[in-house]
């Protein structure tokens, strides 16, 4: 499902003063990663602050390539992909993103519904996923409202639930109980735990020890773009 | 609730909106307003010139010096010996009505010499002391052999001159040309204008909605499905525009149309007694022709193509820097 063969991520400065001198990167994110998650699997990332987990998630859901290495989805090469084949496995990705990312013109029943509309399914299946899902998470009463209208947990759930609608094969998740409330994180890890038994593979990355501890799984633990614990 | 939710909301990603409804098409209708003129400039320029190069090809006038002397003893005549000998503006007269193809031989009497020539001899032309010559006008609606007329004249008359019209009819022909030309270039000119505004409108449309470009992107959208809502967007706004500009376009080309009626023999010059309000209706809709009575249509469907491609190439190259 997923596989990172040697990879590495540098950031080149780029911008007013150009690229790095001497053609060389100038920041290194991430080091030599070597892992395999099979399908179905569940990996906690985990790592200080700065540590790389975000930058291995973009590299998961193809928002940045790889400086070097190979990377895997779905038993597909995402080096030798084109625009349109990267846009179809991204279909196949739900992610929580740390900052949200709600479209702020949308509803939140609108926001819940991009997936599903990209995937150009009926606008009665769109209906009935989105409703049942913004009810799982407890906005059902909050469906026309946009996102500046929305508390931050409530922002979250909104962005979990877009994360989920399409049934992705794939499940990244950066902190994605950060601003909610114990019961809320409780029941999102039942939605998670739940999707993963539907065979989506998951990676969670939290700094949250104590919602590793209640979910026992796998970790993967980054250190200064690092991968020092496998397991 | 359900009703709400029972169809797909036609901006469903909520792109088309970023793109302002009101400069847009109010630029395009602009642009077509100059279209429309433009190419209605090129329609009158052909017809025009096609109306006055058949009459100018055709036209022969005939120019006899000294046309009260005998005429002279054309090279295959035969006259008796005892016929009085006619004058030189007769003879070429009677060789112009023998002449085949050659029809409607007039000659100018006194007073239509007298304004011809009044612009450069003043109102006292046939008080001067010089002779005149006499005009003949003639047409020739098919070709005819000049070199052989003008040596028949001028066995007859010496120093007769036949001017054929053939070389104002080329260069009317080289100036609708070049009038043709300017039109061309000026609908070049105003569609590259047209995209270039829709361009900017939509890269206006795509700063406003960077954020959610990028997010929609994530989230597994095809360039096609970002491009074609602007697309559909500009292709509207355009349209409306285009529309609103060639109508707008119309009234002033019914008065230019009207204005240039004495020099177009498809435009009545004097307009017949009206007699209802049908008949007037009738002289409106003949005073352009069909294709710039679809005019609107035309152009409307020339902006929405024009800001669909702009819109489509604009977004598609924008979207380029996402990875």
């Amino acid at each position: 499902m997923v596989r990172f063969e040697s990879v590495g991520l540098a950031y080149r400065h780029t911008g007013r003063h150009g690229a790095g001198r001497d053609g060389t990167p100038s920041t290194q994110i991430l080091h030599d990663l070597n892992f395999e998650i099979a399908a179905g699997g569940f990996r906690w990332l985990t790592g200080a602050s700065g540590a790389g987990k975000t930058s291995l998630l973009k590299l998961m859901y193809l928002a940045e390539h790889p400086s070097r290495g190979r990377i895997s989805l779905f038993q597909t090469d995402i080096s030798r992909v084109d625009r349109r084949t990267s846009s179809l496995l991204r279909r196949r990705i739900g992610v929580v993103y740390q900052d949200f990312r709600l479209l702020p013109h949308l509803s939140a029943y609108d926001n819940v519904a991009l997936p599903l509309r990209l995937a150009r399914k009926t606008e009665i299946r769109v209906r009935a996923d989105v409703t049942e899902l913004l009810r799982w998470v407890g906005l059902s009463g909050r469906l026309d409202s946009r996102p500046d209208e929305l508390s931050g947990g409530e922002q979250q759930r909104v962005a979990i639930a877009r994360a989920v609608v399409a049934r992705p094969a794939l499940l990244l998740a950066d902190e994605p109980t950060g601003n909610l409330d114990d019961d809320q994180a409780q029941r999102l890890m039942l939605l998670i735990t739940a999707l993963n038994r539907l065979n989506t593979t998951v990676v969670v990355a939290t700094h949250n020890t104590a919602l590793i501890a209640r979910h026992p799984a796998p970790v993967l633990e980054l250190s200064a773009g690092r991968l020092i614990r496998h397991g | 609730m359900a009703r709400r939710f029972a169809t797909r909301p036609i901006d469903s990603l909520g792109l088309e909106s970023a793109m302002a409804d009101r400069l847009l098409p109010f630029l395009v209708a602009a642009m077509s307003f100059l279209a429309a003129l433009a190419f209605a400039g090129s329609l009158a320029a052909s017809n025009f010139a096609t109306h006055w190069q058949d009459s100018a090809r055709s036209t022969l006038t005939i120019e006899v010096p000294d046309p009260t002397q005998p005429a002279g003893t054309p090279p295959a005549a035969n006259p008796p010996a005892t016929a009085p000998a006619l004058s030189r503006q007769a003879a070429v007269l009677a060789a112009l009505q023998r002449q085949s193809g050659v029809d409607h031989v007039k000659q100018l009497g006194p007073a239509d010499l007298q304004s011809l020539l009044a612009p450069w001899l003043g109102h006292d032309a046939a008080d001067l002391p010089i002779s005149l010559p006499a005009v003949m006008t003639a047409t020739a609606p098919r070709p005819i052999d000049l070199t052989a007329l003008q040596t028949t004249l001028t066995g007859l008359a010496p120093g007769a001159m036949v001017d054929s019209g053939a070389t104002w009819a080329a260069r009317l022909g080289d100036l609708t040309g070049s009038l043709q030309a300017s039109a061309a270039a000026i609908l070049i000119v105003v569609a590259l204008v047209a995209g270039a505004v829709v361009a900017v409108a939509v890269r206006a449309g795509l700063a406003q909605r960077r954020d959610s470009i990028e997010i929609i992107h994530g989230l597994g959208a095809l360039d096609a499905d970002i491009a074609n809502r602007f697309a559909s967007r500009a292709l509207r706004l355009a349209f409306l525009g285009g529309a609103a500009g060639a109508l707008l376009a119309l009234p002033l080309l019914l008065w230019l149309a009207h204005l240039s009626a004495p020099f177009a023999a498809a435009v009545p010059l004097a307009a017949p007694p009206a007699s209802g309000k049908l008949q007037e209706l009738g002289q409106i809709r003949d005073s352009l022709p069909a294709i710039l009575w679809g005019a609107p249509a035309l152009l409307a469907g020339m902006a929405a193509l024009i800001g669909w491609i702009a819109a489509q190439i604009t977004v598609r190259g924008w979207l380029r820097r996402l990875i």
